[in-house]
């Protein structure tokens, strides 16, 4: 436990210091969605009915951003061979590496979609709703992602296999959040249905991930 | 402790890098690991500590920890130091002393051993070649384990770590360690050589 908190830690505060991802991913996200009222233009009902949506994809791409980066800089810099030597089995290895890249980076942009809600029209109720079901679904972007990391490092190609290889299996996540969300603004789907897709879309990409990028990483192993 | 590896084969990016090769180690044993360039010695001790695979033949360790895997009982350094930039010396070598886990050593000493102690507090993006080696032989003094595998050890050292490091050899095979080095320059303390691939 000693050893995977101090992984945890570490991924945090590489992230948070200058040069780290954290601020990054954020910064898109309020990029991505400041812009797009400019874009869509004033029309508030439009826009009320395309916030969900905008704020998925925004947090969609912010999460992609900065996740290609998982493992190629332990790899870099040779730690991933110490990790691989250690007592700790990889696939923990790998799922702590994860969990500390969504407390970096997930969690910020869920913390500021209540503010950026306000931009785009959204209600109160609206907001929590997109708020929730990015918390409940953002874990499956990550530990999803993850994979597209390892693989990345194994074949030696860095973001855009990343993108080829993540994006479909987002895809799922962003449909079922989407629609969770929207059945909360316009109904007449039940919220409850889409939303419980997506947290077992999450808990799937926890157990399927960490096996995943970890045998990803033992097979590439040069 | 005997570490022995028997008919070891090598194959990388479809070529035989070395095979047949049969080598040992006891405690309080270092061995130099010699051969031209693209011989095999960085391949051979990635191989002992898990991180290639061999195409035939075994790697043993015999009368170590039973509870323990090789890799595990193994401090690799290689040519990449596995230092973060972006955090202190301390924080560097505080992590790998938590996350290696096992016995230890107070880091804070072994900064001083390698003589970084004055630069605990600095990022390590500001470390000097031969700083950042220091801190990597900080690790393999802070977490004990009983086989050192060494990738040219001292690139980048200047002639007092060079001093400093032989000592540090000494000790660890006092204690009944045992290394393993690929080397080009002389390590400095006694050891038996291993030459691999064909004398030219």
């Amino acid at each position: 436990m000693t050893a995977l908190s101090a992984l945890i830690r570490r991924d945090i505060r590489i992230a948070l210091r200058v040069g780290g991802g954290a601020l990054i991913g954020v910064l898109f996200f309020l990029t991505v969605v400041v812009l797009m009222p400019f874009a869509v233009g004033p029309d508030l009902a439009l826009l009320s009915r395309l916030g969900p949506a905008i704020l998925w994809l925004g947090a969609l791409l912010a999460s992609l951003l900065t996740l290609d980066r998982l493992f190629m800089a332990d790899h870099e810099d040779g730690s991933l061979d110490l990790i691989t030597m250690s007592r700790t089995p990889l696939e923990l290895a790998c799922a702590s590496k994860a969990l500390a890249h969504w407390l970096a980076a997930g969690l910020p942009l869920i913390v500021a979609t209540p503010v950026l809600g306000l931009l785009l029209n959204l209600d109160m109720v609206a907001t929590g709703a997109v708020a929730l079901t990015l918390l409940a679904g953002t874990p499956a972007l990550t530990f999803t992602g993850m994979i597209g990391a390892a693989l990345a490092v194994t074949l030696h190609r860095g973001g855009l296999l990343m993108a080829v290889l993540v994006l479909p299996l987002s895809i799922p996540v962003l449909i079922f959040g989407v629609a969770a969300s929207q059945a909360v603004i316009v109904g007449p789907m039940s919220f409850g249905a889409p939303f419980s897709i997506l947290c077992a879309l999450s808990l799937i990409s926890l157990v399927v991930g960490p096996f995943a990028a970890a045998a990803s990483l033992k097979h590439g192993l040069d | 402790m005997q570490l022995s590896g028997r008919g070891v084969i090598c194959v990388r990016g479809g070529r035989d890098v070395f095979s047949g090769l049969d080598f040992e180690a006891s405690s309080g044993e270092a061995v130099a690991v010699v051969g031209r360039n693209g011989s095999g010695k960085t391949s051979l001790l990635r191989l002992i500590a898990g991180l290639l695979v061999p195409a035939g033949g075994t790697i043993a360790l015999d009368g170590g920890d039973a509870e323990l895997t090789l890799p595990e009982q193994c401090h690799y350094l290689g040519h990449r130091d596995a230092l973060k930039p972006a955090l202190s010396v301390a924080e560097n070598l505080a992590f790998w002393a938590d996350f290696l886990g096992g016995e230890r050593f107070d880091p804070a000493e072994s900064l001083a051993i390698v003589g970084l102690d004055h630069a605990a507090h600095l990022p390590a993006a500001f470390l000097s070649a031969g700083q950042r080696r220091r801190l990597s032989l900080a690790r393999l003094l802070t977490v004990r384990r009983p086989v050192w595998l060494l990738d040219e050890p001292t690139t980048a050292l200047d002639v007092a770590g060079q001093d400093m490091f032989s000592g540090l050899m000494r000790e660890h095979l006092g204690r009944g360690g045992l290394i393993i080095a690929a080397t080009h320059a002389p390590l400095g303390i006694d050891s038996r050589e291993l030459r691999i691939g064909a004398v030219t």
